[in-house]
């Protein structure tokens, strides 16, 4: 294996700041990948090829003018299908938009292609980012690369396998319900959770516009912060963005200190449900930040256990609105003969997955009159409850955190025909979501009984994303020094 | 039964998606299981609790009077399935709004 | 139709209402920085925002609100402290994103109202809301008869209109206005349109559809003590349509109870060559829109010191400068009515302010350049006259080098572009006699030709007078001052 794709995203850069590599050889380097590997992780929808080569060399022209280039430049970044870009397709992992080429650029893409980074493909998704596996996918399945049997968890499942399969150094996720930080988990690698509004959703197609928050995910705590700082910051097109410096969460990564720190332990995040092998890894996370010199306490969220209802009425009310412009009149698949009625009720049938119908009709219930109040209503209320948790949490303590996800990745095709098992991979990252708060997975192990692994959540408030780095790092660091090597190499086979 | 196949079949035609009967007979009973489960924030004792619709609690985001580039024609129409006269032509309309 | 209006009236009692659509006079659209010109080329206003592309996401324009709130300020109402967009959800081919940005139950402004003269009368009209929300775009029907939508083989879309901003006016009900209920309803958006038009908000063109109307109408039993069941009449794009449906839908409604029926709350389509409604769809159900609060926008708060800084801009309404006028020209309102029909308000203003009296200003613009500007079928403040120069003819005319005769011609000179007035008066000649002895030269010529007349004149009979002074106004081309003329000869045969 070529040593280029097992470099971090940080190393890269600074090989090619010195010289020692263009950014043509590394962006070659990963295509090799691509192409030796991708037939059986089957991580990306659309790989960039002679465009990735043309940018990167346009980087390469870049750097030899003298233009000063930042820390992204010549770095490969597996784009998650829900960003809008041009000159690649956009499918959202939906036979519905199969083929499309947006006509604009998200900003988040255009901000990394400003900064040099390379895009190197479109990676796999469940549809509209519905789903915990990606194996709501109009398009087929991502496997994990740790086990091919597995799912790689989603809905950016696609961006955690391309990492973990070292495809790609960096990749762009979304997050709405857990979606960048499950499959991080699953796949062994690091995700985050931005605070919602600091990363902008220009150009992200939407699922449920109040939760979805755009993320980065890397195999290490470093990477992600290069890639979230810099595709993070106020957008005025986006009205929901936060008009504030974005944290310092790189130099937090440096910073990788947590003595004095107040933790908390959400109780609620435990017990039945819980697959054994990752509370044993995930008790062991918390001893070790105790030993690192953090003060540990548990802490009770009392209302978090209605977020998974309240979360399952609010995301499918705004998608079942944000879904109803694919209709087959302006773009994407048309199919069916007769009125504009018919046609497009039968393209939204063809183009549709099982998973999206299902959260269509569920929203348009829930939004339904005689209906609102009861569900959701009731769901918004819910929600400010359980900002309320957080806010009293975090009056008593720094971080919470908690597993990222009760079990580790589970089989293809298990969960499949059961909605409700499926549901529940998001147990514990979905208040985060409806808070608008912002949390990271970082691997801090494998389960024993089947090798594979699991995550550690540390959720801060909102702005404070820094903390995430700082106690990510921590752990990262002296989970490393027990191993002597990153998690990632103990994945057998294909992650190699 | 939370939700009957014909309240499913209404929703459907609601939100223009052409279900099959096989997926109206799947669909019923699994919606009714999750609608029983998302019920449960009823449990809530939430009178006086304010709904929180946006989580940032930001509010005047304006933008000013400017004109800004648009896309050309073409772009537009990028990916119609189908053109006419420089519009987007669809099949019959059956009911006018 | 058996039942006329005027005998639906006499047993029945009517509420109206209204709910008009002003597409606002912004630069760029509701969300977006895509230009609002009217008539341009298909789709070449467009962008990803108001075309709804996947992943688009809209911002809301400054101006749109301080003009929705200048609106609301107008009408009396109370600006809301704090309030929301919503989404109105329903599938449509003109709206790309298959569900409308709108207000729903927190509108912007709120509970105001309208003074409008109906009759003679004052009538207030309640406002119940007025909000802001996105136009849609326009769709041609093609393969049909009329070019409507029934029987059209297919749509064709443009969505330049898409996401202009529009603000909805609603009114309470009017009742109590009885058979004046038609002239009520024009009248209310005829006054709704000049305030508009005042405020510098929209161009209000209903043949341009910058102001749609959708009336709504009901009849109950004279003395019933309740209101009946009301129809909602859309496609009313003219005051006169204003005007009959609400007259049609009066004597329909009234047609349909007489048999013993029940009226439908329903939706009905007015028909400009017919005058008459007919039933819209038929919906098997009700729309449920499935209003929730819109999540890619946050609340507008708009503060004190804003909503003062707005109400600081406000211009003279046209009530208020009604009652100014009225008194300072001494009018009556039927004067009034007549020259603010004929759009003539401002003209008239300047032409006072440049120094004509107000009756002179009136007379001018009322007669001939009404008639003018009637004929080449424009307003009268697009005629190639200035008011400065209708004033400057009112003065020669004082001063006595023109008579009315010759001032016409004047007029016509200037608005032929042949110059200014005194240009035209040099160049064609068109000064008044003014030298009685030039004058004396043709009178004592009509008073030879005419010795019948002398002798009538002679013998009492002084109107015939006139007969010489028309020889002598033939003779001198018109160029005479008639009353001194006719002053001349009185003093030559006495």
């Amino acid at each position: 294996m070529d040593e280029l794709i097992t470099m971090t995203a940080a190393d890269l850069s600074a090989a090619m700041a010195a010289g020692e590599v263009s950014a043509a050889e590394v962006t070659t380097a990963h295509l090799d990948r691509i192409a030796a590997v991708d037939d059986r992780v089957k991580a990306f929808l659309h790989v960039a090829g002679d465009d990735a080569l043309a940018q990167a060399r346009e980087v390469d022209a870049r750097r030899k003018a003298g233009e000063p280039l930042g820390p992204l430049a010549g770095v490969p970044v597996a784009v998650k299908d829900l960003f809008t870009t041009v000159g690649m397709p956009t499918t959202c992992g939906s036979k519905i938009l199969q083929g499309w080429r947006p006509p604009y650029e998200s900003t988040i893409t255009r901000r990394l292609r400003d900064a040099g980074a390379v895009l190197i493909g479109k990676t796999n998704m469940d549809e509209f980012a519905m789903g915990s596996s990606t194996e709501n996918s109009g398009f087929g399945p991502s496997h994990n690369p740790w086990d091919l049997d597995k799912v790689p968890g989603g809905s950016s499942g696609g961006s955690s396998a391309a990492v973990a399969a070292y495809e790609a150094p960096l990749a762009l996720g979304t997050d709405t319900g857990g979606s960048i930080r499950q499959p991080a988990a699953v796949c062994g690698v690091v995700g985050t959770k931005p605070t919602y509004g600091g990363s902008s959703r220009y150009g992200v197609v939407a699922f449920a516009s109040s939760l979805d928050t755009p993320g980065p995910l890397g195999r290490t705590v470093l990477d992600a912060a290069l890639l979230h700082e810099v595709m993070s910051g106020h957008d005025p097109m986006d009205s929901t963005s936060i008009n504030a410096p974005v944290p310092p969460v790189v130099e937090a990564a440096r910073h990788a200190d947590v003595a004095g720190l107040r933790i908390g332990v959400v109780s609620e995040f435990s017990g039945d449900g819980y697959q054994p092998g990752v509370m044993t890894r995930f008790t062991e996370a918390v001893d070790l930040l105790e030993a690192l010199g953090a003060k540990v306490t548990e802490i009770s969220c009392p209302h978090f256990k209605y977020a998974l209802p309240a979360y399952y009425l609010i995301a499918p009310s705004e998608a079942s609105s944000n879904l109803a412009r694919f209709d087959g009149m302006r773009y994407g698949l048309r199919t069916g003969t007769g009125s504009a009625e018919e046609v497009m009720a039968l393209t939204r049938a063809a183009g549709f997955g099982a998973e999206v119908k299902r959260r269509i009709i569920l929203g348009t219930y829930a939004l339904s009159s005689g209906y609102y109040d009861a569900y959701y209503g009731k769901a918004q209320q819910v929600r400010t409850l359980i900002i309320r948790d957080f806010d009293a949490a975090f009056s008593q303590v720094d971080v919470l955190i908690s597993p990222v996800t009760p079990t580790t990745a589970f089989p293809l095709g298990e969960r499949v025909d059961d909605p409700m098992a499926m549901y529940l991979a998001d147990l514990c990252t979905i208040p985060t979501d409806l808070a608008g708060n912002a949390a990271i997975s970082v691997p801090c192990g494998l389960a024993d009984e089947d090798g594979l692994p699991a995550g550690l959540q540390v959720m801060a408030p909102p702005l404070a994303d820094d903390r995430l780095y700082r106690v990510a790092a921590a752990v990262e660091a002296a989970l490393e020094q027990r191993w002597g090597h990153p998690l990632l190499a103990e994945a057998k086979g294909l992650a190699r | 039964m939370p939700i009957t196949r014909d309240e499913v079949a209404h929703l459907a035609r609601l939100s223009r998606l052409a279900l099959s009967d096989e997926e109206l007979d799947h669909l019923a009973p699994q919606l009714g299981q999750i609608i029983e489960a998302v019920a449960q924030v009823q449990e809530v004792a939430a009178d006086g609790i304010p709904p929180t619709s946006h989580a940032t609690g930001l509010t005047n985001v304006f933008r000013e009077d400017e004109p800004a580039p648009c896309l050309t024609p073409e772009e537009a129409l990028s990916g119609a399935p189908a053109v006419e006269m420089q519009r987007f032509k669809v099949p019959r309309i059956l009911v006018e709004e | 139709m058996t039942v006329t209006y005027e005998s639906a009236i006499g047993r029945y009692e009517p509420v109206f209402g209204l709910e008009t659509h002003v597409e606002l006079g912004t630069r760029t659209k509701m969300f977006c920085g895509c230009g609002t010109t009217f008539g341009a080329e298909p789709n070449s206003q467009t962008c990803p925002v108001c075309l709804g592309l996947p992943g688009s996401l809209p911002v809301v324009n400054r101006r749109a609100i301080e003009y929705t709130i200048k609106i609301g300020l107008a009408l009396n109402c109370s600006i809301a402290s704090w309030c929301r967009f919503a989404r109105k959800n329903y599938f449509y081919p003109d709206m790309p994103k298959n569900f409308q940005i709108s207000q729903y139950d927190e509108p912007l402004c709120v509970d105001g109202y309208l003074d409008v003269a109906v009759g003679g009368k004052t009538v207030r009209v309640g406002i119940e809301r007025v909000h802001l929300e996105e136009d849609t775009g326009k769709s041609l029907h093609v393969g049909g008869a009329t070019g409507r939508i029934q029987g059209a083989e297919y749509s064709l879309v443009d969505y330049n209109r898409a996401g202009i901003p529009l603000v909805e006016i609603v009114t309470k009900p009017v009742p109590g206005t009885g058979f004046l209920a038609p002239e009520g309803a024009k009248a209310y958006v005829t006054e709704l349109r000049d305030v508009l038009r005042t405020l510098g908000v929209s161009d209000v063109r209903m043949e341009e559809g910058s102001l749609r109307c959708d009336v709504n109408t009901s009849i109950s039993p004279r003395g019933s003590g309740s209101w009946g069941t009301r129809t909602e009449t859309k496609n009313v794009n003219s005051l006169r349509s204003v005007e009959r449906s609400v007259r049609s839908e009066i004597a329909r409604q009234a047609e349909v109870l007489d048999g013993g029926g029940r009226v439908i709350q329903e939706t009905r389509h007015f028909h400009e060559d017919t005058g008459v409604t007919t039933s819209g769809r038929s919906k098997e159900e009700a729309q449920d829109y499935r209003y929730f609060p819109e999540p890619d926008l946050v609340p507008v708060a708009p503060d004190e010191e804003w909503v003062k800084a707005i109400a600081a801009t406000l211009p003279e309404l046209p009530s208020a400068r009604r009652a100014r006028l009225i008194e300072s020209w001494s009018l009556s309102e039927l004067e009034f009515e007549a020259l603010r029909n004929a759009g003539a308000l401002d003209v008239v203003e300047a032409t006072i302010a440049a120094g004509a009296s107000p009756a002179d200003a009136r007379k001018w613009w009322l007669s001939e350049l009404a008639r003018r500007a009637n004929d080449m079928g424009i307003e009268v403040s697009e005629l190639p006259i200035t008011p400065a120069e209708v004033a400057r003819v009112a003065e020669l005319v004082a001063a006595g080098t023109l008579n009315d005769r010759l001032a016409r011609q004047v007029i016509e000179g200037v608005l032929d572009e042949e110059g200014t007035p005194d240009e035209v008066v040099a160049a064609r000649g068109l000064a008044v006699v003014s030298d009685d002895s030039a004058l004396l030269t043709a009178i004592d010529e009509a008073i030879a030709a005419n010795p019948d007349v002398v002798a009538r004149i002679r013998s009492g009979r002084v109107q015939a007078v006139g007969v010489l002074v028309g020889a002598v106004m033939k003779a001198t081309g018109g160029k005479a001052d008639a009353a001194r003329v006719r002053q001349l000869i009185m003093d030559r045969l006495s």
